[in-house]
């Protein structure tokens, strides 16, 4: 009973969000509307669960001093100053909530995407050390656009910018199509099994 | 005065047709009109609706020269309605004759979407055809998904140097299906966990992501006979936000060693930042991703990757569960004709034979 039970809702709701996607008629909307509403509401209760993980993750660590216990500290600080702030100021636009936001976390969100330019560098130099075939090619392909689509390509022969960007448009245009059909039949077929239940890795296994 | 009136009168717009919008939910006409033959000099049409039973025209919009089109987007369904179309220019307006009687009324099918629901019954019948074969018995060949038979080496691995493995199931909420077919990837991991008791940290970006993969972990050591072994720790929410959450798994990889990391759903820009961290922390590294442009990433810092639909493949594989292994292989006829009407639609292309339009979805 503990299986079928979810299976069954599995089952139900799933023919009849397929159903609401085929069905234009407002009765329909109404209730892909109703059933993305009560997503809404379940998200908010799993994020209560969510924010006592977090909690408990980080007392414990703390209690326990763990490796470097206070950079907890300053998590479950900064969660709870921000949660009274925005309780007590609003999150209009104006408010110290905002302010915050905008000033602090933006700006070392920023700074994290800006240190991909690092990783991409020690990435690359690890990959294109031509060990193999694949990653001579790699190399090659890679070298081939990179200087194709700088100013100085033409310079080195006028045909090579058309060449990179026919390796762009072709060759790997036809591999990412190729990717992406393999994609939607997967993202179909994992639909399928879960709403007829062939898939029920997510309940613990097949019994 | 009459020749007069002749040189300075523009000619109207003609033909004008009002039809119920096709496919939607009411509440819409669209009007289509022969453009005016001065469609050139004149400045705009302007679009006239009257409702019967009353015949006082109103004005409802206008659109500039050259269109002959326009969506009424604010009818009511129960009434019924009459159009007019004017060509406009400077002082002189010219109107067209009124429409036919027209009413919106919303649909039960959006016939743009036949193609998809044709797709989808082939597909259910490819899946229903194969299920059945693999449920007789019969032996169904899958090749070899190098970056899946690695999960029990990397299990082994984590094991064997007593350290955790980190699982990320990507950066997707629950709605994502490559973070539903994660999840029953972790379900397969989570089993040979339990069975060799190493510690799992299974990282999560979302709310509902983290209960979901919460129960799915449990569900894997109740499965495995070891429901003891499953801690709450085991599951961790770290935050929603983007980069946050990147610098937070980085913390966890450089604080916690883990000898192996897994990185299966659908990730964007911060997909290099965890896997390159992984990668000089020295753990083995299993990726899987749907997303195209990230994969390159994925290939350059770890050392494996299951591309596009292997992520799909990833459950029937680990499980070699024979119902699930049977759909594979629809997912292979599926991409066979894919393939064939590629082909046709090319060759009947070479023909001035366009047939793309059935592909159109609305």
């Amino acid at each position: 009973m503990k299986r079928r039970i979810p299976l069954v809702i599995c089952f139900g709701i799933g023919i009849l969000m397929l159903a609401q996607f085929m069905i234009p008629h407002p009765i329909s909307r109404e209730f892909g509307s109703t059933v993305n509403k009560w997503y809404i509401v379940l998200a908010a209760f799993a994020l209560v669960l969510a924010i006592g993980n977090l909690i408990r993750h980080h007392s414990t660590k703390i209690r326990r001093k763990k490796t470097d216990w206070p950079y907890s500290i300053v998590t479950l600080s900064g969660m709870v100053a921000m949660s009274i702030i925005g309780f007590a100021g609003g999150i209009d636009p104006d408010s110290l909530y905002q302010t915050i936001y905008l000033n602090v976390l933006a700006p070392l969100g920023s700074t994290m995407f800006a240190l991909l330019a690092y990783y991409m560098a020690s990435a690359a130099y690890r990959s294109f050390r031509a060990r193999s075939l694949e990653a001579t090619l790699l190399l090659a392909a890679a070298f081939i656009v990179m200087i194709g689509f700088m100013p100085f390509g033409q310079y080195i022969s006028p045909r090579l910018p058309a060449f990179a960007e026919w390796i762009m448009k072709v060759p790997n245009m036809a591999s990412q199509r190729g990717i992406m059909f393999g994609v939607a039949f997967g993202s179909i077929a994992t639909a399928l099994k879960i709403i007829l239940g062939i898939e029920r890795s997510w309940l613990g296994g097949k019994k | 005065m009459a020749l007069l009136l002749l040189i300075f009168s523009i000619a109207p717009p003609t033909q004008v047709q009002a039809i119920d919008k096709p496919n939607d939910a009411g509440s819409a006409i669209l009007i289509e009109w022969e453009l005016s033959k001065d469609d050139e000099t004149i400045e705009k049409y302007v679009i006239l609706r009257s409702t019967l039973p009353d015949t006082i025209s109103e004005k409802i919009g206008s659109i500039i020269r050259g269109n002959n089109s326009f969506e009424d987007d604010n009818t009511d369904n129960e009434k019924q309605y009459i159009y007019t179309v004017a060509a406009v220019k400077d002082d002189a307006t010219s109107y067209s004759m009124p429409s036919d009687i027209v009413q919106s009324s919303p649909q039960f099918f959006n016939t743009g979407r036949t193609n998809i629901l044709v797709c989808i019954l082939v597909f259910t019948m490819f899946l229903a055809l194969f299920v059945q074969r693999a449920r007789i018995g019969k032996k169904l060949f899958v090749r070899k998904i190098p970056g899946l038979d690695a999960v029990e080496e990397a299990v082994g691995r984590a094991t064997e140097m007593g350290k955790p493995i980190l699982y990320i199931p990507g950066l997707g909420d629950i709605d994502w299906t490559a973070t539903i077919a994660s999840m029953n990837i972790l379900g397969e991991v989570a089993k040979k966990i339990a069975r060799y008791d190493t510690p799992i940290i299974v990282a999560n970006r979302w709310s509902v992501v983290y209960t979901v993969s919460k129960e799915v972990v449990r569900e894997a050591f109740i499965e495995e006979g070891r429901p003891d072994r499953f801690k709450e720790d085991y599951v961790r929410y770290l935050t929603e936000a983007q980069f946050g959450f990147a610098a937070a798994v980085n913390g966890i990889m450089l604080r916690e060693q883990p000898a192996t990391n897994f990185f299966i759903g659908r990730f964007w820009a911060e997909s290099l930042i965890m896997a390159e961290t992984g990668a000089q922390t020295g753990a083995i590294q299993i990726a899987g991703s749907d997303s195209v442009l990230q994969l390159p990433f994925f290939v350059a810092a770890c050392d494996y990757t299951l591309i596009g639909e292997e992520l799909y493949a990833a459950s029937a594989y680990l499980s070699r569960e024979p119902l699930l292994m049977g759909s594979l292989k629809a997912q292979d006829y599926g991409k066979l004709i894919v393939f064939v009407i590629l082909i046709l639609f090319m060759l009947l292309s070479f023909f001035n034979i366009n047939l793309l339009y059935l592909l159109e979805v609305q």
